[in-house]
């Protein structure tokens, strides 16, 4: 276990794959069913796809963890990161239980999605990409669901809301028990 | 089961259509907006009430990817297959569903909403009705359950690919497609043949096909739709596509936004893998073919083919310029064809009706049909799916119903972030790649956001700008800063700080940005300002010189004030989300403006049209 | 052959050339900033980002872009359109929008690529204003500075580490207006993998990243009465320094830079050819017993600590590789601060050593741990090549002007096998001269190994020592140490020998040399410069280096003994790649 543990787990809540054994070995059979002999050269081209499966397992992507997927894949760990920052769906940060994302799409924005996330920002007392300090809740936008006709639209976690008011604010959030 | 020949494929469809099936259809719209409209509890219903009734033999329920109909989820429809009867229902309820089956095919239940069907097939019949929609792309979509390949294959499913694999060489595959005329439905409308014809001309031992399937203009969904209603004829379009250029892998990009369409297409290329019409020597011709998945990770400038390519390389999703194009140096510097969803919808109905036939569908220059998306402040929200050619007004009037709450149409958007608008005074013209071209916007994806007097358009560029900056890879220049430079000044003028010279600049700006980016998104980013300036000057002009927003949208130009005829009901001080709303029951209230953030509440709860927008 | 017109003048190229290239042909300069080329490495960095190039192409709707555009045949070209003019200014005006505009007080100030386009396009005003990026100034090396409030995002230096030297500690994160490169997780640059090589610095046409600069550590050490201020000058500086000060590139100016370093006000001026004389004499030892008793082999060289870093970082299994000899600059430290300090009767405090290196790297390696004693560090401050030029010039010295002056003794005396070290090619050529010798236990004449001279990456040799077939390799630039160390890992090579300069060229291009702006053609001249100055050299062996034989005979014993190795020899730490 030490060996395949990766160095830069600076604190104690990053070092995940120390804490959770079961879920550094379903990452790790992932990786391995992978054809990755078949042409070394192209394994860079299995980084996104990991990365997918490893921030499913861990909920986000923390130093170790991406060291750990540098490490399967022959990658610079500085590779990785700037993959990870690249792509808004993935985040080194932790992220709240429940994550609300309100669509920010054209259809969504005529529809006045604004005003639904400035109510939320409001309501949650934090910003966009921000998580509640009880870890409770994330606020995202995002881009388009494809639920455009239900416009504007929420997503909590992978419940779709549609025609959503600020008055629903509340109650959207007080959907989210824990 | 393997099919292994064309004769194979031809004796399984003719035993599908010759095995016995109940007499009424029920057909579930079963897309990503059906389901969050909510057909799943009306799906359970409709299966318990059968179940109940034993029904079983009398109706067969379809699960179905979209009909289109957003707007009236959820939608369902029932066929009478002996007499050829349909009726679409929308809005349906749990509790409608007794009385729709009760009713059958043939009498329409009472107590529900029925749909116009608005389309026709090409491909089937000639255009009796007078529909304007015409289904090619979308023609299994809400018809079959895409979940069953026998479904595909009953309507001429691998019809096309066993044609082009057993009766025509490569070459003579590419020069249909060439033929046909048939132009990249991704947005840029490049010829998709010439596009072969260059992957087809190399000389490598190997080559890729790969599906863009990234979506990633906001307010389109029709890929998703053909994703999610038809995956199937994707993938038998990309194997054509690997015969006539000599491919033998295909990937298949796909937004992980979309998770119904990945699963359906996961289903999808398992059963075609087993059926044999995938994988190796498919239909004994020799020719191997396999299809793997990548995911994107939410990067619209991935949309774009180089970055695209670095994506799937597990890079980030830079472009790169070109010349060298894909079809020269692509996924892994081999020769690669990157096509749209949409795109590949066409191949097999040219494959199996022919160029000629494709060609008499829309316009000379543009032949075929395109599927639109039509949101916004329309009523019939939804796909539509019309030939080329086809008037903007019938889009916005006939197919979309009209404006929400009989406003007045201001402009529709077209391109998403790339496109521009296009106004009122143009709701004649006739669309396609050209005349979209000579108003200023572009075809894209095929989005249409469509906007009413309530809408801001110097705001409406400024959203659009904002979404560029977000989503700008931040490689070139004119790009990382240039936008960044422009959606300041929108700001400044949005918020009644900009004068007459930052129109100038921002004005300039945009041209240099458009003349100067390195892909795409950054030559296109400028369109939607330099549209809306060009169509809506005066918008601009009232907030720079008058400080004012016409359409009342730019919170820092406009206030809330209680007037006299406020009758103290407290109403809308009980809703301001911020408390700054004071005054006794039946005393006339007032709005503290240093507290007020002019969300509007307000303004709408007020039953006495006592608070006015100023 | 393709043709075409560049501004209304026809111009013939070969296929695959940009118009870039096709309008230098006809001495028509565009101006770039992003792109650029080594032609001696092969190297080209064309990341079409910038958009500075930009030139009107008939027929084409928008600009092209001439770094990365291929010339086609009949193709109409105008470089100096006013579309294109005001394009590529306002390109420049956006980049300054986002730039802090601080020239007199940078580091970079008249070695910037930024400043002088803005002074080649005449821009005198900034039409764009708005926000501008700001990060946190990373001081957190010895080395290397990055100040990326000036980036300005050519990816230059991404090519630099991860393309040339694939230590890959530098990648572009984020995106949009928030893109910048920088290590993962946005770390300092100490916390990473970095080696220290300073090839970034070079390849940075802005002041985003520099060197750390020690120049007033060492004025405050120089007029410090209490001490023993002592210098130590490195084989490649001398071939380098005079192009500060406009002399012609390859020009030899070690008796300036010595009277100069006298002037200043150096107590003693010492030559690091002295150590490297000195690390041939151990190196060989080793080397004759590796290759006698045929183990351990191949003997990697160990006197480039960016190499050495390297390698404990991304080939820790291979640590047992390396010579055990210290570099020259930390022999020569060690020896200071022991000999010649007990000589002139002073402890180790009293001395202060300062290194002249054309290197950045070597400021990290004499932090060290290993290299101190009870925290005193054998070498207290290393400057590079250029911060020497800029503290003369402060000094008012007019360095051209100069007599020549000769090194002090004992530390100052050389020979021509020490100056090589400054070349790839160099560290090697010198041990086989001194290991034919002792092999063949006779003065052996015939001592140019050419074979293993010249800027290419890898070299191989098989040469003839005294009856005994050596087999050498000879690699600069850690990319190519890595294809190399790879092929040795699979046992696709053997080698007894190996080089191994962490620069592209070695030492003649290190990190701390003046800048070339891509003009490879001064390194080659360096290169000349250094074999010349060898071949000058009365002697040419390290182990005919009197004062050498001395330091052995007085205080060493010989080469190999106990004491030498207390002094000289050193080991390595396997190191996280992170
Ligand atoms: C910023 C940007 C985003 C794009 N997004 C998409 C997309 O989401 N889907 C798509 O098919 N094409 C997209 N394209 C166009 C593709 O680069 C490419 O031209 C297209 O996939 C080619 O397929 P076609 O010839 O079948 O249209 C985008 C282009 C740019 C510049
Ligand atoms: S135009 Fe924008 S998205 Fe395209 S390469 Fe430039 S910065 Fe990236
Ligand atoms: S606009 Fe909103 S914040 Fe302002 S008074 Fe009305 S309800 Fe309150
Ligand atoms: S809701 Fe209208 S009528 Fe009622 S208190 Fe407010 S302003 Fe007055
Ligand atoms: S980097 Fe160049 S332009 Fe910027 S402040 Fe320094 S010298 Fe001036
Ligand atoms: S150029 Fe201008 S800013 Fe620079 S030193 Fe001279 S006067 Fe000052
Ligand atoms: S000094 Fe060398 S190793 Fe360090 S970042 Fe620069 S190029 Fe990379
Ligand atoms: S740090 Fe320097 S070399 Fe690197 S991208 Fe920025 S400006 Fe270019
Ligand atoms: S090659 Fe020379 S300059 Fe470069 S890092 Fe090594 S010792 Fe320093
Ligand atoms: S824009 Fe919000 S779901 Fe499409
Ligand atoms: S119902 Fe299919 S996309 Fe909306
Ligand atoms: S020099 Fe050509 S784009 Fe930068």
């Amino acid at each position: 276990m030490s060996s395949t543990f990766a160095p830069g787990a600076k604190t104690e809540e990053d070092n995940l794959l120390v804490k959770s054994p079961e879920k550094l070995a379903e990452l790790e059979s992932y990786i391995d069913s992978l054809p990755l002999s078949e042409n070394p050269d192209r394994n860079r081209g299995f980084l996104i796809q990991s990365l997918h499966k490893a921030q499913e397992i861990f909920t986000y992507l923390p130093g170790c963890v991406q060291q750990y997927v540098a490490d399967k894949l022959k990658l610079h760990r500085s590779e990785v990161y700037g993959v990870i920052s690249f792509y808004s769906f993935f985040t080194d940060q932790p992220v709240g239980r429940h994550k609300i994302n309100v669509c920010t799409g054209t259809a969504c924005f005529v529809r006045g999605a604004n005003k639904i996330l400035d109510e939320f920002k409001r309501y949650l007392n934090i910003k966009e990409g921000e998580t509640t300090p009880d870890g409770k809740f994330s606020l995202g936008a995002l881009r388009c669901v494809g639920a455009c006709s239900l416009a504007p639209v929420v997503m909590l976690n992978d419940k779709v809301y549609g025609n959503v008011t600020t008055k629903m604010v509340p109650e959207i959030i007080n959907d989210c028990e824990d | 089961m393997t099919i292994n020949s064309a004769e194979a494929l031809k004796e399984h469809v003719a035993k599908l259509k010759s095995a016995a099936a109940p007499e009424t259809k029920i057909l579930v719209s079963m897309g990503t907006c059906g389901i969050a409209a909510g057909t799943t509890p009306v799906l359970e219903a409709i299966n318990k009430y059968i179940e109940e009734k034993n029904l079983q033999n009398a109706f067969e329920v379809v699960e179905v990817g979209c009909m289109g109909l957003c707007h009236s989820e959820p939608s369902i429809e029932v066929i009478n297959t002996v007499s050829g009867n349909s009726i679409i229902y929308g809005d349906v309820s749990e509790v409608q569903v007794q009385a729709i089956i009760d009713a059958g095919a043939d009498e329409i239940a009472r107590g529900t909403k029925t749909v116009e069907r608005t389309w026709y097939y090409p491909e089937k019949e000639e255009n009796t009705t007078n529909a304007i929609q015409a289904k090619v792309v979308l023609k299994n979509s809400g018809r079959i359950n895409p979940e069953v390949l026998d479904d595909y294959l009953v309507n001429d499913g691998y019809g096309a690919l066993a044609k082009a694999l057993c009766e025509m060489k490569p070459q003579e595959v590419v020069d249909e497609i060439i033929a046909s005329g048939l132009r990249g439905r991704g947005g840029g409308g490049f010829p998709t043949g010439k596009k072969w014809q260059f992957a087809a001309a190399q000389k490598t031992d190997e080559k890729f096909m790969i599906c863009n399937a990234d979506e990633g203009d906001p307010g389109a969904f029709m890929d998703r739709a053909v994703l999610e209603g038809d995956p199937h004829s994707v993938l038998e379009a990309m194997a054509i596509g690997g015969y006539a250029v000599g491919a033998h892998t295909g990937v298949i990009y796909i937004r992980a936004e979309y998770p119904l369409a990945i699963k359906r297409l996961r289903i999808a290329i398992e059963q075609a893998e087993k059926a044999g019409l995938l994988g190796k020597n498919i239909f004994g011709s020799g020719f191997d073919f396999n299809i793997e998945l990548k995911y994107g990770a939410g990067a619209f400038v991935c949309g774009e083919e180089t970055a695209l390519i670095h994506s799937i390389e597990g890079m980030r999703g830079e472009p790169t310029f070109k010349p060298p194009f894909p079809a020269v140096q692509g996924l892994w510097k081999k020769p690669t064809i990157v096509n749209n969803v949409e795109t590949y919808a066409n191949i097999g109905a040219i494959i199996r009706k022919g160029a000629n036939w494709f060609k008499t569908i829309g316009t000379a220059g543009s032949p075929g049909t395109k599927v639109f998306a039509l949101a916004g402040k329309i009523n019939k929200v939804g796909l539509v799916e019309v030939p080329m050619g086809t008037k903007l007004k019938d889009m916005i009037y006939t197919l979309g119903d009209g404006i929400v709450d009989g406003k007045k149409f201001k402009a529709v958007q077209t391109g998403g972030p790339s496109g521009g608008c296009i106004t009122a005074s143009m709701i004649e013209t006739e669309i396609d790649y050209e005349s979209l071209k000579a108003l200023g916007s572009m075809m894209g994806s095929g989005g249409m956001i469509v906007m009413d007097e309530d809408d801001c358009m110097v705001n409406v560029a400024k959203f659009f700008l904002e979404f560029t900056l977000d989503e700008s890879c931040g490689k070139c220049t004119p790009c990382r800063i240039g936008n960044k430079r422009l959606f300041e000044m929108l700001e400044e003028i949005c918020d009644g700080r900009g004068t007459m010279e930052t129109l100038d600049k921002l004005k300039s700006l945009s041209m240099t940005i458009k003349d100067t980016a390195l892909c795409g998104l950054g030559q296109t980013s400028p369109n939607p300002v330099l549209s809306t300036i060009k169509n809506f000057e005066d918008e601009y002009l009232a907030h720079i010189n008058e400080q004012r927003c016409p359409a009342g949208v730019c919170t820092s130009l406009i206030s809330y004030q209680i007037n006299d005829k406020c009758v103290g009901c407290t109403l809308c001080a009980r809703n301001c989300p911020v408390n700054c709303i004071s005054g006794e029951k039946k005393q006339l209230h007032e709005i503290d403006q240093s507290k007020c953030i002019k969300c509007g509440v307000c303004f709408q709860a007020c039953k006495f049209h006592a608070i006015d927008k100023i | 052959m393709i043709n075409l017109t560049i501004n209304n003048m026809p111009v013939q190229v070969t296929e695959g050339a940009t118009i870039l290239e096709a309008a230098n042909k006809l001495g028509i300069k565009i101006p770039t900033l992003c792109h650029t080329r080594l032609d001696c490495f092969n190297v080209e960095h064309r990341s079409g980002s910038c958009r500075i190039c930009v030139v009107e192409v008939q027929g084409r709707p928008n600009l092209a872009p001439s770094c990365c555009t291929p010339a086609m045949e009949g193709m109409i070209v105008k470089t100096n359109s006013i579309r294109a003019i005001n394009a590529r200014r306002t390109m420049l005006d956006l980049l300054l929008s986002d730039h802090p505009k601080d020239c007199l007080t940078c580091e970079k100030n008249l070695n910037c690529q930024l400043q002088a386009l803005a002074h080649e396009l005449d821009l005198h005003h900034v039409l764009y204003k708005g926000e501008q990026s700001t990060y946190n100034k990373d001081l957190s090396s010895r080395s290397i500075v990055r100040d990326l409030d000036k980036c300005i995002m050519c990816r230059r230096c991404e090519t630099a580490c991860n393309t040339v030297q694939t230590v890959g500690v530098l990648s572009g994160v984020k995106r949009g207006f928030e893109a910048v490169v920088a290590p993962a997780d946005l770390r300092p640059l100490s916390e990473s993998q970095c080696v220290f090589c300073g090839q970034c610095v070079l390849a940075c046409p802005v002041g985003a990243l520099t060197e750390m600069s020690y120049k007033y550590d060492v004025w405050k050490a120089i007029n410090d009465e209490t001490k023993t201020v002592v210098v130590q000058t490195a084989p490649a500086v001398r071939i380098a320094i005079g192009e500060e000060f406009d002399m012609e590139p390859g020009s030899i100016a070690t008796g300036k830079m010595v009277t100069a370093l006298k002037m200043m006000g150096f107590d003693k001026v010492f030559d690091t050819d002295f150590a490297a004389d000195l690390t041939i004499m151990e190196e060989t030892t080793e080397l004759i017993e590796r290759v006698t008793k045929n183990e351990n082999l191949p003997i990697l060289t160990s006197c480039c600590p960016g190499w050495v870093k390297f390698l404990e970082h991304q080939f820790p299994e291979l640590i047992y590789m390396p010579s055990s000899a210290k570099s020259p600059q930390q022999m020569f430290g060690a020896i200071t601060k022991s000999f010649y300090a007990e000589k002139m009767g002073l402890k180790r405090e009293d001395i202060i050593v300062v290194s002249v290196m054309p290197c950045l790297a070597k400021k990290y390696e004499a932090s060290r741990e290993e290299f101190s004693t009870d925290g005193n560090p054998d070498v207290d401050i290393v400057i590079s090549t250029r911060e020497l030029a800029d503290m003369i010039k402060e000094a008012g010295i007019i360095f051209d002007r100069l007599e020549d002056s000769q090194y002090d003794s004992p530390l100052g005396e050389s020979t021509g096998a020490a100056v090589i070290f400054g070349a790839t090619g160099g560290v090697l050529e010198a041990a086989l001269r001194t290991a034919a010798d002792w092999i063949a236990q006779k003065d052996i004449k015939e001592i140019d190994f050419e074979a293993v001279r010249g800027l290419e990456g890898i070299k191989e040799a098989t040469v003839n020592v005294a009856g005994i077939e050596l087999k050498a390799a000879v690699c600069s630039g850690l990319g190519n140490a890595r294809a190399l160390l790879e092929r040795i890992q699979r046992g696709e090579a053997q080698y007894h020998a190996i080089e191994i300069m962490a620069c592209p060229g070695g030492c003649l291009n290190g990190g701390g040399q003046p800048y070339i702006h891509g003009d490879t053609t001064i390194l080659e001249k360096r290169l000349k410069a250094i074999y010349q100055d060898d071949q000058n050299a009365t002697i040419r062996k390290s182990h005919e280096n009197p004062s050498i034989k001395a330091l052995y005979e007085e205080y060493l014993g010989k080469p190999g003994s106990h004491k030498a190795h207390e002094l000289l020899h050193t080991g390595y730490t396997p190191r996280k790649c992170w």
